[in-house]
């Protein structure tokens, strides 16, 4: 059988596709119970309520692999108005906590933006710790296409 | 790590006093979850950067604790208030133990 560059082509990328596929199938322990814990050793058992904080992030991802998300929080950074940190929970990954942001007076700004992992379409929660104890908090849906841990 | 983590770091040249900035950095490394199994079916260990920090002549500015849900070549956005000028550190901790870090200068006019 003699290939062309363009069947080698096509079957080497088939393969590699396959043996990503193949890479791909960890376990998926998804737990809203577990993300609803962490946040409560974020918050210290307080409820965060809604306001303050906004998180965006796309409401279609197609590659769970790399999804942008940033957070900014309504502050002036200074004196007893100050964000402590910003914690980021993805309730469908197998390990809910995504990041947490710590801000200072330097920060001169309480915004912050990365790239997650998604495994699945879910909610994404951001909570705000604010310098006097406060929590604030802000949710988006986000579908995800191709999931970026497991999926 | 099969090539050492490269950090590219994006921060303005000059600012005004008192002026907030934005800073970008990007670290190439791969953010191995833990989760990932080879291709003989056995689980490849977690190895991630779990810690980032921005100073600014010494004093933190930022800092960010990683989970596994980090892309891979992590990147970040954030801002930093100047009122001198000054040298920024950056610092990225992986699991293993190493320390990579970055430098760059800001001039305040």
């Amino acid at each position: 059988m003699i290939l062309t560059r363009r069947q080698a082509l096509a079957l080497s990328a088939g393969a590699a596709a396959f043996v990503a596929t193949g890479l791909r199938s960890g376990p998926v322990l998804a737990d809203p119970a577990a993300a609803e814990k962490r946040i409560m050793e974020f918050t210290g058992g307080k409820t965060p309520e809604a306001g303050k904080i906004t998180l965006t992030a796309p409401e279609i991802a197609e590659n769970g692999n790399t999804v942008p998300v940033s957070v900014s929080v309504d502050s002036a950074m200074s004196g007893d108005d100050m964000v402590d940190s910003v914690l980021i929970v993805a309730e469908g990954n197998p390990n809910p906590a995504v990041a947490t942001f710590h801000f200072t007076a330097f920060s001169g700004a309480a915004t912050a933006g990365t790239r997650m992992r998604l495994a699945k379409t879910q909610k994404v929660i951001a909570i705000a710790k604010m310098s006097d104890g406060s929590v604030f908090m802000d949710q988006k849906e986000v579908k995800v296409t191709i999931g970026g841990c497991g999926g | 790590m099969a090539s050492a983590p490269k950090p590219r770091i994006k921060v303005p040249k000059t600012a005004k006093a008192g002026e907030v900035i934005v800073i970008k950095t990007l670290i190439s490394h791969k953010m191995e979850t833990g989760l990932a199994k080879d291709s003989d079916g056995n689980p490849i260990p977690r190895e991630i950067i779990n810690k980032f920090t921005c100073e600014f002549n010494g004093q933190p500015v930022y800092s960010t604790d990683l989970e596994p849900a980090i892309s891979a070549n992590p990147f970040f956005e954030f801002n930093a208030k100047v009122n001198e000028s000054g040298t920024f550190k950056f610092t990225w901790v992986d699991d293993d133990g190493s320390i990579y870090e970055a430098e760059q200068d800001i001039v305040v006019e």
